[in-house]
């Protein structure tokens, strides 16, 4: 790794880096306000009056101002709003953990009400005794706290073809990092107690889709977690409330929401979801499937398309989001001029394990356009590759498990594109 | 020994990493006829597959009544419902169609699926027999049998799916990651760049009213200062991502209850998957309902109706209040041959709801 010598320097790479796109560091003095401003000098009604009492949001909501952050949908995606899904407005999220009520909700027949009360979850198959827990049982077993992204195979699968959506929240935003409490699924097989012969286990949900999966029993030994609490409060409806299973790494449509139904075989299933779906084309016709791990990538948050720079040249905080089905994020490069030049980024609080990661590159803008990339490094050495290398290897029509270097052109005028280059 | 003591040995014991082979005694046995009831999966060998059988031809029936308002009479897919026929051949093609004769490897998914998870909004109200006939005639549409052919446990392991090898395990470890696990250039990597392609021409994104990008973050320079203008932004803003937009029009209709008509929108998703109301809806899987409560049948138009319900607008049917309740409570009881596959409102209150509803919306 590169740039380990740096530690504490990283202000001056920065710097070079404004150099080597071509500006010159502005050292101007301090901008002179014409007039005093009112908002100081005369009393406001916030510094005068009473505010909201205590209770007058009971669970409260984000303060109206930030109502544009909100989950959108692209409505011509999908023929039913109820097997469709949006998308996480991460434009506008700074940290690494996304809020439950504005994290992206993916439904294949919509987001049920289930109650704790009505709730079972049945293990059965080769197991040496076919349970059925009820949600107080689960509640009993110990419990452990894993953050991970949820990231949907198909995030970005709109841009295989080329750029087409204007905004990271759309062409990213099928992704969340929440931190889960939860049994380990594994406590739950060794209470069921797996027969020698036993090696998948299939998840299903009590919803009408059931949106069934398999996976190898080591997977469901290792770090699968049976979750009901997210971000410290019970999971939300459209999350799976009250149970879910959250599969570190592995795509998001693994996650079986309304969790229902354990079975354990000696094979795949063969579910739906992962024979029509969620297998990938390849250009001979043939397709792959059981592609579950999610490679290493990264975006930009902002500047984006839908934050683009409004305060001119000077400092600038570019911020985005990093993360690895395979581990922990290594390094994260930026690169200002379309994958020319590259700068080291810093990798900015804790780096968990198959977890968003954040990033973020302080820069003395010149005002002058940029091709803004990000690069993620994983710890296995994994780099993330341009979108072309992937479609040189995987074709036009995978849809699925596209991680390619998305590049923002920003402008002199601090508007941001969505672009493909050459 | 302490009482609290010895609440603690055993906690301590259980955390042993050991100990957790042992079961905690939690949960209860699995009864037969609930793992019967749950465990409804079938294998790529079959195994899972309950007795009964169903041929090509009640298949087409079932099909056309449960199936073909989405997926089309012949399988074809309406609007960008699933295409479940043809498509062989298709897949190098730079539109594939993947279907089950093109694409699935598996004839069990088929019948999983149907059987489990069809038709969409009333799942698990198809019987095996029926499931065995609607997958019989699946394959009839794909060329796979001829039209004589009738599905049952027996004789499901002796069809092969067209693309049944077309399927292998991910091979990114060997195929892909030794050739992104390289250490990356970092100076003079490639030439200048040049842009190729620009999503904002294909104008597919949402937008804010202003035409930028839905959710643009807004701009905190202007009109904060005065305090006003920026106040009266957001506060036009706070009334657009209300979930239930629709709710705000009962201010027109004086007479109508208000809680009924927001029980009725929640109601109402039920048959969102298939209809649009309100103000721009357009016809979809089902037509738009604008007006529907009190106005004619089978007259919105553009819409192709089933010939049932054509013959009832010809001979006068109206909406009205009771003729829809009682269409809502039981569709295909009301009328034979109506495309609307759903299985109908259960509870009065919900059909009071949601015509309620309706009658609120869209004038």
């Amino acid at each position: 790794m590169s740039g380990t010598d740096e530690t504490g320097t990283s202000r001056r790479a920065f710097l070079g880096a404004g150099l080597a796109a071509g500006g010159a560091v502005a050292t101007t003095g301090l901008a002179r306000a014409q007039d005093a401003d009112p908002l100081i000098t005369e009393v406001q009604d916030w510094a005068s009056a009473f505010g909201d009492p205590v209770d007058a949001t009971p669970y409260g909501m984000p303060i109206h101002y930030e109502s544009h952050v909100v989950r959108r949908n692209v409505e011509w995606l999908t023929e039913s709003p109820v097997s469709s899904i949006n998308f996480t407005p991460i434009h506008a999220l700074e940290g690494t953990i996304t809020p439950q009520g504005c994290a992206f909700e993916r439904h294949h027949s919509g987001a049920i009400e289930l109650a704790k009360q009505d709730y079972r979850l049945m293990i059965s198959g080769l197991v040496e005794r076919p349970l059925v827990f009820t949600y107080e049982d689960l509640t009993r077993f110990p419990r452990t706290i894993t953050t991970a992204f949820c990231e949907c195979a198909a995030n970005g699968g709109m841009e295989w073809g080329g750029a087409q959506l204007e905004g990271c929240q759309f062409t990213q935003g099928m992704i969340h990092n929440m931190e889960y409490t939860g049994v380990p699924l594994r406590l739950l097989l060794e209470e069921a107690g797996v027969k020698p012969e036993g090696k998948w286990v299939y998840a299903e949900g009590a919803d009408a889709s059931s949106n069934g999966r398999s996976m190898p029993l080591e997977k469901a030994m290792d770090d699968v977690l049976v979750a009901f609490f997210a971000n410290g409060e019970a999971l939300r409806k459209e999350h799976g409330y009250p149970v879910r299973l959250v599969v570190p790494g592995f795509e998001g449509n693994m996650w079986v929401k309304w969790l229902r139904r354990i079975g354990v075989y000696d094979r795949a299933v063969e579910s739906r979801e992962e024979t029509s779906k969620y297998t990938d084309l390849m250009p001979d016709g043939r397709a792959r499937k059981w592609t579950w791990v999610m490679d290493a990538k990264s975006v930009i948050t902002s500047p984006s398309p839908q934050a683009p720079i409004r305060h001119g040249k000077g400092p600038l905080v570019i911020t985005g989001l990093a993360w690895s089905g395979h581990g922990k994020v290594a390094r994260v490069d930026v690169s200002l001029d379309g994958g020319v030049n590259w700068v080291e980024a810093r990798l900015t609080g804790d780096v968990k394990s198959k977890a968003l990661t954040r990033f973020h590159l302080d820069l003395d803008w010149d005002g002058s356009e940029m091709f803004l990339q990000s690069r993620a490094v994983d710890e296995t050495g994994y780099v993330q590759p341009t979108k072309n290398q992937l479609r040189e290897i995987r074709g036009l029509n995978n849809v699925y498990h596209n991680n390619g270097i998305q590049t923002w052109w920003v402008r002199a005028d601090g508007e941001v594109e969505n672009v493909e280059i050459a | 020994m302490s009482k609290s003591l010895k609440l603690l040995a055993p906690a301590l014991a259980l955390l042993a990493a050991p100990a957790f082979a042992e079961p905690l005694g939690l949960g209860r046995a699995a009864l037969p006829e609930e793992i019967a009831a749950w465990d409804v999966a079938v294998l790529p060998d079959g195994t899972g597959l309950p007795d009964g059988s169903g041929d090509v031809f009640t298949g087409d029936e079932v099909f056309a009544e449960k199936c073909a308002s989405c997926h089309g009479d012949f399988a074809e897919g309406i609007d960008n419902w699933p295409v479940l026929a043809g498509g062989q051949g298709s897949l190098t093609n730079r539109r594939p169609v993947k279907t089950i004769g093109s694409y699935w490897p598996h004839l069990s998914t088929v019948w999983d699926y149907i059987h489990r998870s069809m038709p969409f909004g009333a799942a698990q109200t198809v019987t095996a027999d029926e499931t065995y006939a609607i997958t019989a005639f699946l394959l009839y549409s794909n060329g796979i049998v001829e039209d004589d052919f009738e599905l049952s446990q027996t004789n499901f392991k002796d069809i092969v799916l067209p693309n049944a090898e077309g399927f292998y395990p991910d091979d990114r470890p060997g195929t892909e990651y030794p050739h992104f696990s390289v250490a990356p250039c970092m100076q003079g990597c490639r030439e200048p760049v040049k842009v190729t392609k620009r999503a904002v021409e294909l104008k597919v994104t949402p937008t804010d009213p202003d035409g930028k990008p839905a959710g643009t973050l807004p701009d905190l320079r202007v009109g904060a200062a005065a305090g006003q203008a920026a106040t009266e932004e957001t506060a036009a803003e706070t009334e657009q991502p209300d979930p239930e937009p629709a709710v705000e029009a009962t201010a027109e209709t004086a007479a109508a209850d208000p809680a009924l008509i927001e029980e009725g929108a929640k109601v109402f998703k039920k048959c969102q998957a298939c209809h649009k109301v309100g103000e721009g809806a357009k016809n979809a899987t089902g037509p738009a309902l604008n007006g529907i409560v009190d106005g004619a049948a089978g007259s919105v138009e553009g819409f192709r109706y089933s010939k049932p319900m054509q013959a009832a607008a010809e001979g006068g049917l109206v909406w009205s209040h009771e003729a829809l309740a009682e269409f809502l409570a039981d569709p295909k009881g009301y009328m034979k041959g109506t495309k609307m596959s759903f299985a109908g409102l259960k509870k009065p209150e919900e059909i009071e709801a949601v015509i309620a509803y309706l009658a609120s919306v869209g004038g």
